[in-house]
């Protein structure tokens, strides 16, 4: 039985009037998140866009507790407010981080990396929009090869870091990548990660029209691109199962996947890239899926 | 109940006593014995607390700063070179107002490596908006911890609180403490009152969130008032927590021999005790010199420091820290203190001590006998000395 749009509550708690861009994916994952998980939930939040966007004091667009936390420090904080609720009976609250990917793969890894051997009760979610956005578009361990960024302006010279496979190598209950442009695929994750308990990571891939330098109209299209391109794979790593999750999982076929220049082509980020560093995309991508179709034929992977 | 106890097991009992309900820790020598003995509290179940082992201390502070916002009495402890990592968590606890207590065992920063006690690694978070306090010996450790939560929780003040123990000196040195009965301590510090800003998803409010110029320097403003309510607030406790176990510690000086003192001895922690058995014994020489023990350093007892060194004709700073490039840190400080008082002292600064170096009792009588002859001699100042530095000779 799967989840539809309809089925969440026509309640909002992340609230319209926000000071976001046009077209954010920060914004409308957030306001997924608190529709999926409902007003019983404390949101972490370090550096990202997400501080500005919540409002200048005391203004908020957020009808639920946020406790902003320093850029390093947000699975810690979280770690303490659900050891504390649990010694004081209210483990029916929802502990969840939302977090940019700089705040996630680069500054904020150690903590994360730390909350996630403790194990503890949270729902960390990277909301990636693969650069230092709020700072003005600098290049972090998730921008991809090739992308420009104000402190890479003739394109990143690195591939991406894969953090949810380097979550998943820490033996974590759940683990999930996820796309702003796919809703029901993340509410359904979103849901599933609320009912387990330890430590669940959601990467949810943020195209970003400010940053990837894009009309604000086109995110979810080019969300979708990402993902049909295969170069943003769709799965989760349940009890240590890797499943490819739909559409994702009908393109192990090369020939199904978009060629990586119709993700590329369309955004203003990329549009110095030569042949050669097209081609270095490309294959960079069928590597990558040539990893996880070994991960799918070991199935159980810890 | 007198028991034996190093200054970090007199920590431990000290939040074992206050019933601290989370505690997040990263281990660092000299720190280790405090969060080993909490552990070990918790693990036996004398303690219902969580122990969040932590990969940093910055997540120790992180850590310890979600479980106060989310309304739990906390506790931590480091020393050095854990205090400097979390720095930027210890201004985000202090600006975010929450009632943590930390123990700091005071020790010297690398390079080069050293273990041993110096006092620049807590002096260099004075302006965090912690409350400070040094502490003399074991005993004053275990009280003052217990008097910090109930100073960092009272609502006129809501401050964060360190307190400065000397590494070795105290931490690792066992000596008799009066351990105070836990139904007394249970009524000298009720359980944590829910404040108004608590995370609670019925009355969901965000916090720390972002402030225009327009609006910040009134959160500042107000901290700056709480900590000047926090002295006030600080005597209060410490007279309540004298009549309830006899032991009280002047609030914030502690004033050796002072009544009728020509010339005194400013000085903070462990070192105070070698400096009262200095000046006992050049009292029986003739001589009229007294100790001022720094108890609280931040808020600075400025006023109280001033009505003190009213009656001094010399004063004698020792610093067992260092500010490269200026000097002493409570030598600077006591100076601003003492700008406008009129007739003033003259006033001599010492740098000793540092990286866990004596401070000996024949070091306070040449320092005080110095003074003495500057004052004969009319010499207002001296350059600032180096106590047991080759080549600087009293």
């Amino acid at each position: 039985m799967s989840l539809k749009i309809k089925d969440l509550p026509i309640e909002d708690y992340w609230l319209s009037g926000n000071p976001s861009c046009p077209g954010c994916p920060a914004s409308l994952g957030l306001r997924l998140l608190m529709k999926t998980l409902g007003p019983k939930t404390i949101v972490v939040i370090p550096a990202c866009c997400s501080t500005i966007i919540q409002g200048a004091y005391p203004k908020t667009s957020a009808n639920f507790p946020i406790l902003n936390i320093a850029f390093a420090a947000s699975a810690a904080a979280a770690s303490g407010i659900v050891e504390a609720l649990e010694l004081k009976g209210r483990s029916n609250v929802n502990v969840v981080v939302w977090a940019g990917d700089g705040g996630t793969v680069d500054i904020g890894l150690q903590a994360l990396s730390g909350a996630a051997e403790r194990n503890e009760n949270i729902v960390y979610v990277c909301y990636d929009n693969e650069a230092y956005m709020n700072t003005g578009i600098q290049r972090s361990g998730a921008t991809p090869y090739g992308a420009w960024t104000t402190t890479t302006i003739t394109g990143k010279k690195e591939h991406k870091k894969n953090l949810p496979l380097i979550m998943a190598a820490h033996g974590i209950p759940y683990v999930a990548t996820a796309s702003i442009s796919y809703p029901i695929d993340f509410i359904t994750k979103l849901k599933k990660a609320s009912k387990i308990y330890g430590m669940k990571y959601i990467h949810l891939h943020s195209p970003c029209p400010t940053g990837w330098r894009f009309p604000s109209s086109k995110t979810i299209e080019i969300g979708r691109l990402a993902v049909l391109t295969g170069t943003w794979v769709l799965y989760e790593v349940e009890n240590g199962i890797f499943k490819l999750n739909p559409p994702s999982n009908v393109l192990i076929d090369r020939n199904k996947r978009k060629p990586v220049r119709s993700y590329i082509k369309i955004q203003g980020r990329f549009s110095h890239l030569t042949e050669k560093n097209i081609d270095e995309l490309q294959r960079y991508i069928d590597r990558q899926w040539e990893t996880y179709l070994k991960l799918l034929s070991i199935g159980k992977i810890y | 109940m007198r028991v034996v106890l190093t200054g970090n097991h007199a920590a431990a009992y000290a939040a074992l006593l206050s019933r601290v309900e989370v505690v997040a820790a990263y281990p660092i020598t000299p720190q280790t014995q405090i969060v080993e003995k909490l552990a070990e509290f918790i693990e036996e179940g004398r303690l219902k607390a969580k122990y969040i082992r932590v990969e940093s201390e910055h997540s120790a502070m992180a850590a310890i700063i979600g479980a106060s916002a989310a309304g739990a009495r906390t506790f931590t402890a480091t020393a050095s070179h854990g205090l400097i990592y979390m720095n930027e968590m210890v201004f985000w606890a202090g600006n975010a107002r929450l009632p943590i207590v930390m123990a700091v065992v005071c020790r010297a920063l690398a390079p080069p490596w050293n273990i041993w006690t110096e006092h620049t690694d807590i002096l260099a978070q004075r302006d965090t908006g912690w409350i400070q306090f040094f502490c003399e010996d074991n005993q004053e450790v275990l009280d003052t911890i217990i008097q910090a939560f109930k100073v960092a929780e009272d609502d006129r003040v809501l401050l964060p609180v360190m307190v400065g123990l000397d590494a070795f000196i105290l931490s690792h040195t066992a000596t008799p403490i009066n351990v105070p009965e836990q139904e007394d301590i249970d009524r000298f510090l009720p359980p944590r009152k829910p404040l108004p800003f608590i995370l609670d998803v019925d009355n969901p409010l965000t916090h720390s969130n972002m402030t225009y110029p327009d609006q910040t320097m009134e959160f500042r403003y107000r901290l700056q008032k709480a900590m000047e309510r926090a002295k006030r607030v600080i005597v209060e406790v410490d007279e309540e927590y004298g009549r309830l176990t006899g032991r009280r510690y002047s609030g914030l000086l502690d004033c050796y021999r002072c009544e009728d003192a020509d010339l005194g001895v400013i000085v903070m922690g462990s070192s105070a005790g070698d400096a009262k058995e200095a000046i006992d014994k050049l009292r029986d020489e003739g001589y009229k010199p007294g100790v001022v023990r720094i108890r609280v350093f931040r808020p600075f007892p400025r006023e109280e420091l001033r009505e003190i060194c009213r009656g001094f004709k010399a004063i004698a700073i020792i610093d067992r820290d260092l500010s490269p490039g200026l000097g002493g840190i409570l030598y600077t400080e006591t100076l601003t203190s003492l700008y406008d008082l009129g007739s003033r002292p003259i006033v001599q600064n010492y740098i000793a001590g540092l990286g866990g170096r004596d401070i000996s009792v024949s070091d306070f009588k040449l320092i005080v006998r110095e003074l003495y002859r500057s004052i004969e001699e009319g010499v207002e100042t001296i350059p600032i000395r180096w106590i047991g530095v080759e080549g600087v000779k009293l």
